[in-house]
């Protein structure tokens, strides 16, 4: 099992200059419940960024220190040059920011809401027609302009968003959970969207492996560290060849057996006993001959993102409770 | 950030001339409240020895003018729960554009809603010439910025519409009652009878009851109260703007 080493996973090559984003040893606290403890990591520019992580893994408050939401608390950020901490207001300015929940007006219409967007932004006359004109355009939504957004689906919601997010023209766009709740059909389509958008860099968060192992790099949280920063592939890479996975109602015994008889490297997690490595798969036979009448379920897969997950924090990847907010911070403060 | 309040201040009234039932709510209820309580008080109540109907007057249009902005303001709160407002947070606007675009809208439409009732005058037996109704206007502007900025406020700190309700009915109601807009409060009880001198909305009603009436007899003189009006307008609109700028993590929820 690895160690986590936060400092050492986070750095890469890009100097702090040619990086769209640099964070240097972010902390952040809820109270004194402590979401991010000493995060850094830099992405490259036009890039496409993730940040994985369970439910309370930080995520969620990295992006809201991220769209200067939150104010900083410990630690730098450097976004597109500009530090975060005393220059917001320009970073603002060159940001697009879709949140979890529609930032939308659902009682106005598609067009309501990019002008009222484009207004924000100062744009008036010609150059407000034009980019509400190319927003509209890039997400698809042009014969939609006058429908309330209320009476839109899911997917044509977050195409909205995507399309207010872009009358800014912005150089970095950041998405919290943005595919949750949409089908796979308008998943890809916003994905689609946001990629047709030459040199903008990306960062985003969620839960979803087969979403994360978009990303060109990606960023591993739990309980607010980094455990894990890299190319999913390399990172996919790193947890060995295949792994084998063995369902039984003793694992502590049986993964003493393993160790005892085939001398492997086995792990217990839960009702399951773990052998990574190269060669797993040849060991099948001499297991199920030896244990089968013990063995419930068994499987044979390459590494997931979800191994990596396991590799690095010896917990499985479970998604679970709504991520914790300020107000279940204050209640949990109160029960402890 | 011209373009930014003017965007919000819009907002507000499309979103209100879009709902029906605050429309009619926001007007038709003082309205029916006017009928009602200078209906049923026409002879058993008359202070200072005016008809009920004439002195209930300028108390409802402080009540139009409250109510229109304490549920306009309410909407501060639908925002942040749907979104919208974190929208607003960040992008380029300057928070102080916040505040002032919602204030002026919800104002707006306070100011608009009592003015509609204040056109009502010559129907009630109320005769008011040029020389009182420009006054009676200019200090509903005033109570309009006021009150809006004590509901977003209020609105801002808040984290639901039931709490918002609650407060409006411990605070906000008895400070409608406690100005003279409904009765007389000059010969109140000692124990309360201080109230009004601490009460912003006091300032308020007398100004406008010297608007509509020529005269407010238990009121302090039309300068007094002009002045309390302003400093009201004044210090909500500052806190107003106080609360939008400071940046906590709750605003992100």
């Amino acid at each position: 099992m690895s160690e986590r080493s936060p400092s050492n996973l986070s750095s890469s090559n890009l100097s702090s200059s040619s990086a769209a984003v640099t964070a240097s040893d972010v902390s952040f606290a809820y109270g004194d419940r402590q979401a991010l403890r000493g995060v850094s990591f830099d992405v490259a520019p036009g890039g496409l960024f993730g940040f994985l992580g369970p439910n309370g893994s930080g995520k969620s408050t990295l992006f809201k220190l991220l769209s200067t939401i939150v104010p900083m608390q410990q630690g730098s950020i450097t976004m597109l040059g500009h530090d975060l901490a005393s220059e917001s207001a320009a970073i603002r300015r060159r940001i697009g920011v879709v949140f979890q929940s529609a930032a939308i007006d659902r009682k106005l219409t598609v067009y309501e809401n990019l002008r009222y967007a484009g207004m924000l932004l100062n744009l008036g006359g010609k150059e407000l027609a034009s980019r509400i004109d190319e927003s509209m355009a890039a997400a698809s939504l042009t014969d939609r302009k006058g429908d309330a957004t209320g009476e839109l689906s899911g997917g044509l919601r977050r195409r909205v968003e995507i399309a207010k997010c872009l009358m800014a023209k912005p150089d970095l766009v950041l998405l919290d959970e943005a595919s949750t709740g949409l089908d796979p059909a308008a998943r890809r389509e916003m994905w689609q969207v946001l990629r047709a958008q030459a040199g903008l860099t990306i960062l985003f968060t969620t839960h979803l492996m087969d979403e994360a192992a978009e990303a060109d790099r990606l960023m591993l949280l739990d309980e607010g560290q980094v455990v894990a920063h890299g190319r999913p592939s390399e990172l996919m890479e790193e947890v060995g060849g295949q792994v084998l996975e063995i369902e039984t109602p003793d694992a502590v015994a049986l993964v003493e057996e393993l160790r005892r008889t085939l001398k492997v490297d086995a792990v217990q997690i839960d009702q399951t006993v773990r052998i990574e490595g190269e060669k797993v798969q040849e060991l099948v036979p001499e297991v199920m001959t030896r244990f089968g009448d013990r063995i419930r379920r068994l499987q044979l897969a390459h590494p997931s993102l979800e191994d990596v997950f396991l590799n690095r924090t010896g917990k499985r990847f479970v998604v679970t409770a709504p991520e914790p907010d300020v107000k279940k911070g204050r209640k949990q403060r109160k029960r402890s | 950030m011209k373009g930014a309040v003017y965007a919000l201040w819009h907002r507000e009234l499309v979103r209100f001339m879009r709902d029906r039932s605050r429309l009619t709510g926001s007007l038709m209820q003082p309205i029916i409240f006017y009928l009602m309580f200078s209906g049923a008080l026409y002879g058993s109540f008359k202070p200072y020895g005016m008809d009920y109907s004439a002195y209930f007057f300028t108390g409802t249009l402080a009540m139009i003018t409250m109510f229109t902005a304490i549920f306009s303001t309410i909407t501060v709160i639908e925002d942040r729960k749907e979104g919208f407002l974190q929208g607003v947070l960040v992008s380029p606007v300057p928070r102080s554009s916040i505040a002032l675009g919602k204030i002026l809208g919800s104002a707006t439409l306070s100011f608009a809603m009592a003015a509609i009732f204040l056109a009502m005058a010559p129907f009630t037996g109320i005769d008011m010439s040029l020389d009182s109704v420009l006054p009676t206007v200019g200090v509903l502007a005033l109570l309009s910025v006021a009150v809006a900025g004590m509901g977003f406020s209020l609105a801002w700190v808040m984290d639901s519409t039931a709490g918002y309700h609650g407060i409006m009915m411990l605070f906000l109601m008895p400070m409608l009652m406690m100005s003279g807009a409904f009765f007389p409060i000059e010969d109140a009880h000692w124990l309360i009878s201080w109230i009004r001198y601490v009460n912003p909305m006091t300032y308020g009603v007398g100004a406008l009851r010297h608007g509509v009436q020529g005269a407010a007899p238990g009121c302090p003189t039309f300068t007094v109260c002009l002045i309390g009006t302003v400093i009201f307008a004044v210090a909500m609109f500052a806190l107003g703007t106080f609360v939008v700028t400071r940046r906590r993590a709750r605003d992100a929820i």
